[in-house]
């Protein structure tokens, strides 16, 4: 029941997701074409606010909801793993006209085939497991 | 009302993303989604195979659960907090888009030429939809996060890797729409 909570962040996110249209193919198309600032718009203002609570995560002002400093995690060091992933993460992204989180929201919206995608999607992190060792850094 | 049923400006959704963000790192996780598509390899016994799926995933619950919200709230939007279902698209993009044979540009979520039932069973669209996740999976787990993880959170954070991702990300993009999507659907 502890996570109840975060079944209702995801309801709420599912819905923010739709109703930016950043769910949309059309939208993803249109950003990489630079043909608006729509997408822009979402991201770009996501990161400044985010960046004003990071500030406060940092410096102590808020706190968890148990009263603790909250610490943001150092992301992967490793410059070709994080250029090369990305870049390979784009093509995909591009193509789907969705990242990990849309393709649940879009099963939502009944479009079936995205299941394809997300099976997919299963198995090219099941591919990077299996090979994670091999890979450069 | 009516201002809930139409699509939501940019400057409204982008800060309640930051909220979203907010939420989790203030019950005590961190904002991102791609390492769910490992936990679901988890739970589908990819652990008998490799030593990198043995975790467990019981510890990661609390991700599964913010996924079922996500189909739960992708439901509920799209059948009852919309109403119209029409994106509105640059004119640009829609011409460009009739040129390369998607039609009727921007009157559904996705095209109809990618995500329709019957373009799954063909094999152009099925290889199509399983090469874009297989790149999605690969990737972001290789890039260690996605557009939650890497573009909101680590930007945000002023992640050096982070910035380095997103690079990724657009030269993956820009390459598929410009160079490759005028092979594939023209």
């Amino acid at each position: 029941m502890k996570n109840i909570k975060f079944l209702v962040i995801g309801v709420f996110f599912g819905i923010i997701m739709t109703k930016s249209e950043a769910i949309s193919w059309y939208r993803i198309y249109e950003m990489f074409k630079f043909q608006s600032f729509h997408m822009y718009g979402i991201i770009g203002s996501a990161v400044a606010i985010s960046m004003i609570f990071m500030y406060f995560f940092k410096n102590g002002a808020i706190k968890d909801y148990l009263g603790n400093k909250i610490n943001v995690k150092d992301k992967k060091k490793g410059f070709i793993r994080t250029l090369v992933g990305g870049t390979i993460f784009g093509l995909g992204w591009a193509l789907a006209g969705a990242c990990p989180a849309p393709i649940f929201v879009l099963i939502g919206h009944s479009i079936f085939p995205i299941i394809i995608v997300l099976l997919g999607a299963m198995l090219g992190a099941f591919i990077y497991g299996l090979l994670s060792k091999k890979l450069p850094n | 009302m009516d201002i809930i049923l139409q699509p939501w400006p940019w400057y409204i959704s982008g800060p309640l993303i930051a909220f979203v963000l907010f939420l989790f790192f203030y019950f005590g996780k961190s904002f991102g989604v791609s390492t769910n598509l490992e936990t679901m390899c988890t739970i589908a016994g990819a652990g008998k195979v490799s030593d990198y799926f043995k975790k467990d995933w019981k510890e990661r619950d609390w991700s599964l659960v913010f996924l079922l919200g996500l189909i739960i709230g992708g439901f509920i939007a799209i059948n009852y907090l919309s109403a119209t279902t029409n994106i509105d698209l640059s004119s640009k993009t829609v011409q460009e888009l009739a040129d390369l044979g998607f039609t009727n540009a921007g009157t559904s979520f996705v095209p109809n030429e990618i995500f329709s039932i019957e373009n799954m069973f063909t094999l152009k669209g099925f290889s199509i939809l399983s090469i874009a996740g297989i790149l999605i999976g690969f990737g972001t787990r290789y890039a260690g996060g996605c557009t939650s993880g890497h573009a909101i959170t680590g930007l945000s954070s002023l992640q050096l890797p982070s910035l380095v991702a997103v690079i990724g990300f657009f030269i993956g993009g820009l390459v598929m729409t410009w160079v490759l999507f005028p092979l594939i659907f023209g």
